[in-house]
């Protein structure tokens, strides 16, 4: 049986008087493919930062590779791209090879500094999503889709095993996120990397992930999509018509 | 005499010793403080300075020496107000300034008011920098530097994006401690160069001026260390022989550093769209 690399028990979270998040549980094993759907405001940010301990849980428990959360250690195991930065500043003055660094900085001692194997992992990635040409850009000056790619490139540097991505084809046009997603698809299935994508587009997330997990402040499906399809729950949820228009489309 | 000859002066050595090591200090870390949208904290702290200074005069204690811990004891009051009280930095920074200028006030009046001392630590008194006051600027200048450059890259993780540099597993909360601890050092050394009421324009300007022209992050840092020093040696000679007061001038040439550079900032902007624009042109042709 693979082994689970995220757990979440019985998972909370409240903002002031209200719960964002109920009483949430699931795991994803060594190289699931997670799609995260669910409606607006319906948690799923909230429970992807309480992941990473971003946001306190209320109630429940969360390990990571078998680890309690406020145990673990093995940062660079996990890549992270969030849905936006809470502080976003185009006029960092970084370029896009000084963004990518900063991803290996969870593998390293004090006092941190960047060597030549550094430099080849960061053009390895820069390579690898097409973005080699731009590596001394400003980031100011990139593209929706060049920055969210960049921002990618960050969370993949240092290799992780897990991929936690939130809506990151928002800023992109169909091309550029066709091209995105496959190149997920190619790091799942070639080099076993998990994901898990946090994404509005139910009707297209089938395509890619081999699970899903339906949310609405408590978890209203996790599975299969197959099983998605056959689930009393979730015909409950969306009723007949709506389930069979989502799983015929795929 | 000369126009160069002032360098000869000891006391104009002695000020520039101190004030370049203090500019740079200033500088440096205020490319991360305005990044990090901190600004105002040198001026909040400075404030503090003021009501630390008051403290040092009447317990006839080397202000200096006063200031320096009880500025730094408010800069981690400010975080701890973030942190506990749940209120923005902003106003947290506002609370702990003017409890720093209140205490200032009333100090200042229960030992009899205003004296000269207090003005040259409100205006800046570079000119009149002792022996002593040059070392401990300059290791204090050192030391600062010195941490600044063993967290760099950890520093300027948490300046982009802090949530990703707390799940690469930096210490986010202890390096905010340290950069604000930093900076409260930093505001009361640069106190001596400027004055109380310019130390954040200190903190502010060489680092605005780099970052309407630098492009990627050292070059930022060497470009408002260099500014800084400029404007340090070019204010210093000047003010001394308009016979004008030096911290003004500093600030006031900062600020001409900062005018060119945003029109040089503008400029690149423009010339750096038409060359991108032509690259996609002959891309698509």
């Amino acid at each position: 049986m693979p082994m689970n690399v995220i757990s979440v028990s019985n998972v909370s979270v409240r903002y002031q008087s209200a719960e964002v998040v109920s009483d949430v549980s699931f795991d994803v094993a060594v190289g699931d493919y997670l799609g995260v759907v669910g409606p607006n405001g319906s948690g799923k940010t909230t429970l992807i930062r309480a992941l990473f301990g971003l946001i306190p849980c209320t109630k429940g428990t969360i390990s990571l590779f078998g680890q309690r959360l406020n145990e673990f250690h093995e940062w660079h195991q996990i890549g992270y791209l969030p849905q936006k930065m809470v502080s976003f500043n185009p006029y960092f003055p970084a370029t896009v090879r000084e963004i990518v660094a900063m991803g290996l900085l969870g593998r390293k001692r004090f006092p941190k500094h960047m060597d030549r194997n550094d430099g080849a992992a960061i053009a390895k990635v820069l390579e690898l999503l097409d973005i080699g040409k731009i590596k001394e850009a400003r980031i100011g000056e990139l593209s929706g889709g060049q920055l969210q790619r960049a921002l990618l490139a960050r969370a993949m540097v240092a290799e992780p095993q897990i991929l936690v991505l939130d809506e990151p084809t928002t800023a992109l046009d169909p091309e550029a996120r066709e091209k995105f997603l496959a190149v997920l698809q190619e790091l799942n299935r070639t080099s076993g990397v998990t994901v898990v994508l946090v994404t509005h587009d139910i009707m297209g997330i089938g395509r890619y992930a081999s699970k899903l997990l339906y949310l609405d402040r408590k978890l209203i499906f996790h599975g299969g999509f197959d099983a998605f399809c056959a689930s009393a729950e979730v015909t409950n949820y969306f009723g007949e018509f709506a389930q069979h228009v989502i799983c015929h489309r795929h | 005499m000369h126009l160069f000859d002032v360098f000869h002066y000891q006391f104009i050595q002695r000020a520039l010793l101190a004030g370049c090591f203090i500019g740079v200090l200033c500088s440096t870390l205020g490319v991360f403080l305005v990044l990090r949208r901190l600004s105002l904290i040198g001026d909040g702290l400075a404030h503090v300075t003021f009501g630390s200074i008051a403290v040092g005069l009447l317990l006839r204690v080397e202000p200096l020496y006063a200031a320096i811990p009880l500025v730094m004891l408010s800069s981690l009051g400010i975080l701890r107000l973030v942190d506990k009280a749940k209120i923005y930095g902003d106003t947290a920074i506002g609370i702990v300034s003017s409890l720093g200028v209140a205490t200032g006030i009333i100090l200042v009046s229960v030992s009899g008011g205003f004296n000269v001392d207090l003005f040259s630590y409100l205006f800046g008194s570079i000119l009149s920098i002792s022996r002593a006051e040059v070392v401990t600027s300059v290791v204090l200048s050192l030391l600062v530097i010195l941490l600044l450059a063993l967290f760099y890259h950890d520093l300027v993780a948490i300046a982009f994006d802090e949530d990703c540099a707390k799940i690469a597993g930096i210490q986010t909360r202890r390096l905010n401690a340290i950069l604000i601890l930093l900076t409260a050092l930093t505001v009361v050394l640069a106190m001596k160069v400027v004055g109380i009421m310019l130390v954040s324009a200190l903190l502010i300007l060489p680092a605005s001026a780099a970052l309407q022209v630098a492009g990627g992050f050292k070059r930022s840092l060497l470009m408002a260390a260099a500014f800084a020093v400029f404007s340090v040696v070019s204010g210093i000679w000047v003010s001394f022989l308009a016979n004008v007061p030096t911290g003004g001038t500093i600030i006031l040439v900062n600020f001409l550093i900062f005018l060119a550079a945003l029109g040089w900032g503008a400029k690149s902007v423009v010339t750096r769209q038409a060359f991108q624009e032509g690259q996609a042109g002959r891309a698509a042709m």
